[in-house]
């Protein structure tokens, strides 16, 4: 049962590498489900598991990005069937800001996304994370902490390189520090 | 005085004159300014669609189009006919939440320099509106000359409560508004099993076997329960049975004489307006016998052919013993029935 | 950034499985474990080893031996999911002297090898998993199980059949049980059948003596006409409010004669126990066998409060037991465990227009039915009409009324093929009518189920495949004319392939079960889930079916889901089994993820006080410093993220561990090459 078709990725496209924050009660279980049911989807997610979406810090996603994530999920029990009853709609709380705040460090709203699942929605999770995987690979690679020296991707037309501007491995860094 | 946006459809200035000269009439007490969209046209009536959806939505969408531009504060487009409210509010909804078909829609509509912003204006059926905006104890306030004594069965037809794209209704089956509207007229209401029942629609005309069955089944029904006559909020239910009702008596050999009158020409009778200028009196099967029972007159049909003779006799009902055996029946909530 | 560590602070063991094929057919389990031994090194792996059933008495050895030989000080398993085999690795480690929570399983099949095809994609992937595991295991702490103890009280919560179960096996165990229940007598849905299938038991008969016992019980505190308001505390030390409302008769003094009943005059419809078919009396007992045998007076409907007359129970008490002055009162009472056994409320079949019911008289519910076959109902076991007085000649029974139906509920009741096969039978018992039964499937799983769908075929009734369309009285067919007065139930008999109409005299509805209209109140009062539905969400559906994901609180009977009487009955002795299990051991030991305070951190800003859904945060005001009650604390972890001093940490998911192991899992890329970081950030703390 196959979501998304899965891109072969040693042919030079793009792969993005995305971190995927699950709760241990709801999400982390529906990705368990849809590993017993054989449900197939891009292997670029990649979990952690938290006991909670509450316990989710906002430094974890940033730690994320700047560590070479191309993208965060964040997700959790549907608000109402908290495990811990209402701290999944901290975790939204949380979310909402940081979305704001790494929008206004220049990171794309679609790199950071928010998905509900219970432990019975194994399909409906591998489908959202089968979309979010095309959506970030439509955007490229981000940039931060050094995916973009990445030696099997280095070299090829898919990184996002300005008009004019020399590649990233060439770039003067202190330009950059600026 | 609420304003609406008005959408007649062709039936209210032919087969369903009496319904349009009464809802003139009724109108202004009842606090409804209907402001008629300029040069409206066909709704597309069911044939339509069977030659193309999208033609018909296209079609539709051209009356939605010109609505949005009318120059009036309401956003309410009101239809009469249940046949148009539903093309309408049917067409309204299907552009609103597929914007593909938006997109064919108003492609087709630029050919007559038209467009419509999906959601711009929001379609209603005139029965809900006095139902839900004016309000059965509103109307109860106006009578003058109630209806006591006057056996009505409510028959809404099978459009108004389904498919009810904006929700509006709670009870589909076996809704009891248009029960307590009758109600609040004075008028005795019948429990009419087949109140959402279909007439046929234009089975009637394209395939009378059918049709007809349907349409005597409506009759029987009244009949057997003792209905002086039927009300009806909708031009093709009420031409149906008025019109077809002799065709029905020759082909099952029954003898059914009920009349059919719309709600606002009750009303209009309730609010002590006399019967001409409700356009009563021009209908096939004549009211003048039901009508006469409670004191109301009804003028000479043109023609001068021999009036149907008015309601049978009443069927006995089955005895209900109140104190005795007789094991309570469920609590249903007086107003709106219980939906799903 | 941990990529040029100071050098190796643990040695750290690593083990992949092969799970047989499910993960070394598609990750490349010798690679990974090579590539683990070569570039974690420099996170203390100082072994890397594969297996093909790790979690074989094999492959556990394997981790015991390496822990005893090369003294590893943490362990990671790279394998199946936590959720399966989290206790079997930490065992294995306790086993060889090592602290268990030193262990980390990461799931390498159900998040990879179940999930992906591309093989290389899966074993770059693979990899990044395990280094996360190493990464995050680095920075984990010896940990010791918090051990509370038991009190062998028990709160069950509903008196019908499960209740009771639940209660008398605790009872009978030596234990005291307080048990609480909404109606002013237990016995709950079974008192009001007539007879229960397959094997037609009377309901009343072989409950009563269950009933008669837990009213009897030395052991069993009985509040009935009671609800629980609060319940605080947590598993072995729960504190539950319970308020006993007014019942306007002294208990201690009642003797339970009936006289009050006999000569109340005020006579209402009961809704309840009688379904609605009956009578009772504003004071009244539900029904004679009721258990406790004192009534109760129904205020909004008596006489006396409603116009300060009256009063002919208080003239005729031969005890003096009538108190209008009554009030309602509370008690606090101390248990261990909680049985949540609730039970269900019937679909409402007003909802579906299309059958009558309300509208129609001669359209009845099931639980309309099974009062009227029963000899101490309101017509005394006559099966007549709404008249009260005809014998109808013909019945139709519609299965699934708001079952199996997306337009209200999708489940299937799972009682209700048996039910209406029941009452096909004792119609066939009472009178001479034709049955027709309108089913979709006939569900009749249990033991001599079968048998009985088999005799009931043989007895006559009909049987037609079809969802039921409409129940009418309108007649619509020209040759129909002599049904007038009489239902239509219009069908599509689908076996036969065509519409059909039948005429009956009586329609029974088989309406479905569903949860109590306050049930997901009664969920967020005792801090467990329920389901979108409103049934109580067990921990685990096919292994562990009466314990809830909440330490202390278990469920039984209907309050899960639709079941039978046997299954009921089975749940309860299930819940009170688990909690005997609990006393008997006096101590229970809890997972040791806790959040907890650095008090020398702490600012006393009290952010973390409201976040707390169990209220387990305390502040003292005197040093201006927030708490944490570990027992009461259910490790969620929400403060441990809010608190802007970093003062909180969190047990078994720490800020280091998480950061760890996000490192780690980025650590590689998707094509599984090291991730070389950003020039920028190289040396610099992550």
């Amino acid at each position: 049962m196959s979501a998304h078709p899965v891109a072969a990725p040693l042919d030079g496209a793009f792969e993005p590498v995305i971190l995927g924050f699950t709760c241990n009660w709801c999400s982390y279980r529906a990705a368990d489900l849809a590993g017993t049911a054989r449900i197939k989807y891009p292997p670029n997610v990649r979990l952690v598991r938290l006991m909670c979406s509450g316990r989710l810090d906002p430094a974890f996603v940033l730690s994320a990005f700047a560590q070479g994530a191309d993208a965060v999920i964040v997700s959790g029990c549907w608000p109402g069937e908290c495990h811990y009853q209402v701290q999944n709609l901290k975790a939204l709380k949380r979310f909402q800001l940081l979305r704001r705040v790494v929008a206004g460090l220049g990171i794309e709203p679609t790199r950071l996304q928010l998905v509900w699942a219970s432990a019975a929605e194994g399909q409906r999770l591998a489908n959202e994370i089968g979309r979010i995987t095309e959506e970030v690979r439509a955007l490229g690679p981000l940039g931060w902490g050094g995916a973009g020296a990445d030696p099997a991707v280095a070299g090829t037309t898919v990184l996002p390189v300005r008009e004019g501007a020399p590649p990233p491995a060439e770039r003067d860094l202190a330009e950059v520090t600026a | 005085m609420k304003e609406f946006l008005y959408y007649p459809g062709c039936s209210m200035s032919g087969t369903a004159k009496g319904y349009n000269d009464s809802l003139e009439a009724i109108a202004g007490p009842l606090g409804i300014d209907l402001h008629e969209v300029n040069d409206w046209s066909c709704c597309g009536a069911s044939e339509y669609f069977s030659i193309g959806p999208l033609r018909g939505y296209a079609l539709v969408a051209r009356n939605l189009a010109i609505a949005e531009r009318e120059p009036s504060e309401s956003r309410t487009l009101v239809a009469p006919c249940s046949l148009c409210y539903v093309n309408l509010a049917k067409t309204n909804k299907y552009v609103r939440t597929d914007t593909a078909l938006a997109g064919k829609v108003n492609e087709a509509l630029g050919a007559a320099g038209l467009s419509y912003t999906p959601g711009s204006v929001e379609v209603r059926h005139l029965f809900e509106i006095v139902i839900h905006d004016v309000g059965a104890d509103a109307v109860r306030e106006k009578v003058v000359r109630p209806l006591r004594g006057l056996k009505i069965a409510p028959y809404l037809g099978c459009l108004v409560t389904r498919p009810d794209p904006e929700k509006r209704w709670k009870a589909k089956e076996h809704p009891r508004e248009f029960d307590r509207l009758l109600e609040a007229l004075g008028a005795e209401v019948i429990d009419y099993p087949l109140r959402t029942d279909c007439c046929g629609g234009h089975l009637s005309q394209i395939s009378p076997g059918m049709g007809l069955e349907m349409i005597r089944r409506l009759l029987d029904s009244a009949e057997r329960r003792g209905a002086d006559l039927l009300a009806t909020i909708c031009p093709m239910c009420q031409m149906n049975i008025d019109l077809y009702q002799a065709e029905v008596n020759r082909r099952f050999k029954t003898d059914f004489k009920i009349p059919i009158l719309f709600f606002t020409q009750l009303v209009g009778l309730a609010f002590g307006m006399d019967a001409k200028s409700l356009g009563i009196g021009s209908e096939v099967i004549s009211s003048r016998h039901a009508l006469a029972k409670i004191g109301i007159e009804v003028p000479e049909p043109p023609e001068g052919e021999p009036v149907a003779a008015g309601a049978p006799a009443e069927k006995p009902r089955a005895p209900r013993a109140r104190k005795g055996p007789e094991l309570p029946m469920p609590h249903m909530p007086k107003d709106e029935g219980v939906g799903p | 950034m941990n990529t040029q560590p100071v050098g190796p602070r643990e040695k750290v063991g690593v083990y992949i499985c092969h799970c047989g094929s499910n993960i070394a057919g598609t990750v490349d389990v010798e690679a990974v474990r090579d590539w683990a031994a070569e570039n974690l090194a420099g996170h203390g792996v100082v072994i890397a080893r594969d297996n093909k059933f790790m979690c074989s008495s094999t492959g556990q050895e394997l981790i015991e031996k390496d822990i005893e030989e090369l003294g590893l000080s943490r362990v990671v398993v790279a394998a199946c999911s936590p959720h399966m085999h989290e206790k079997t690795f930490r065992g294995a480690c306790a086993r060889a002297g090592l602290n268990p929570y030193l262990c980390e399983l990461v799931s390498i099949r159900e998040q990879v090898s179940w999930v992906h095809s591309d093989k290389a994609a899966a074993t770059a992937k693979a990899k990044a998993v395990v280094a996360g595991g190493v990464f995050r295991v680095e920075e984990h702490a010896p940990l010791e199980p918090i051990r509370v103890p038991i009190n062998p009280a028990t709160l069950v919560v509903g008196g019908g059949i499960a209740g009771i179960t639940a209660a008398l096996e605790l009872a009978d165990a030596g234990f005291p049980v307080h048990m609480v229940e909404r109606e002013p007598s237990i016995g709950g849905h079974m008192a009001m059948f007539d007879k229960t299938f397959p094997t037609l038991d009377c309901a009343a008969c072989i409950l009563t003596p269950k009933m008669n016992e837990v009213g009897m019980h030395p052991n069993v505190t009985l509040h009935t006409w009671s609800e629980v308001t609060d319940l605080s505390g947590y598993v072995g030390s729960f504190t539950a409010t319970i308020k006993h409302r007014a019942r306007y008769i002294n208990a201690d003094l009642c003797t339970g004669c009936g006289i009050c009943q006999e000569k109340c005059p005020v006579k209402v419809v009961d809704q309840v126990y009688e379904a609605g078919i009956g009578y009772r009396k504003s004071a009244y007992m539900p029904f004679p066998q009721a258990v406790p045998k004192v009534p109760v007076i129904d205020g909004p409907n008596c006489t006396y409060f409603s116009k300060g007359t009256c009063k002919a129970c208080e003239k005729f008490c031969p005890t003096g037991a009538i108190d209008f002055t009554q009030q309602d009162d509370e008690v606090k009472v101390e248990v261990g465990n909680v049985v949540l056994a609730t039970g269900f409320e019937l679909f409402d079949s007003r909802r579906v227009e299309q059958y009558g019911y309300g509208r129609l008289p001669n359209v009845f519910t099931s639980l309309e039915f099974e009062r009227m076959s029963n000899a101490a109902g309101p017509t005394n076991g006559r099966i007549v009409l709404r008249d009260g007085v005809t014998e109808p000649k013909s019945v139709g029974i519609i299965h699934c009324v708001g079952s199996r139906d997306r337009n209200y509920n999708s489940f299937c009741s799972a009682i209700c093929c048996m039910q209406s096969l029941k009452f096909a039978h004792l119609i066939g018992e009472h009178t001479d009518a034709t049955v027709h039964n309108f089913y979709i499937d006939v569900r009749a799983p249990g033991k001599a189920f079968d048998e009985f769908y088999q005799r009931v075929l043989e007895e006559g009734t009909i049987f037609v495949r079809g969802r039921v369309a409409e129940v009418t009285d309108a007649l619509r067919l020209p040759d129909e004319a002599d049904q007038d007065g009489r239902l239509i139930v219009q069908v599509e008999d689908s076996l036969a392939g065509m519409q059909r109409r039948i005429p009956v005299d009586m329609v029974i509805l088989s309406a479905g079960l569903e949860p109590p209209h306050d049930a997901k109140e009664t969920a967020h009062r005792f801090g467990i889930s329920c389901s979108s539905d409103g049934w109580v969400i067990e921990r685990h559906p096919k292994l562990d079916p009466v314990a809830t994901m909440t330490d202390g609180i278990f469920a039984a009977g209907c309050a899960l889901g639709p079941r039978d009487i046997p299954s009921s009955v089975a749940n309860g002795a299930a819940a009170a089994a688990r909690i005997l299990g609990r006393i008997q051991q006096k101590e229970m030991s809890l997972e040791p993820v806790r959040a907890s305070v650095d008090e020398s951190r702490c600012s006393g800003c009290r952010i973390c006080n409201d976040l707390c859904p169990y209220n387990a945060i305390l502040f003292h005001e005197d040093q201006m410093v927030s708490e944490v009650n570990a027992a009461l604390c259910q490790g969620c972890g929400t403060c441990v993220a809010a608190c802007p001093a970093g003062a909180m940490s969190g047990t078994g998911f720490s800020d280091a561990q998480v950061m760890a192991q996000i490192e780690g899992l980025l650590s590689v890329t998707a094509t599984g090459e090291p991730r070389v970081p950003h020039p920028l950030l190289e040396g610099v703390p992550a």
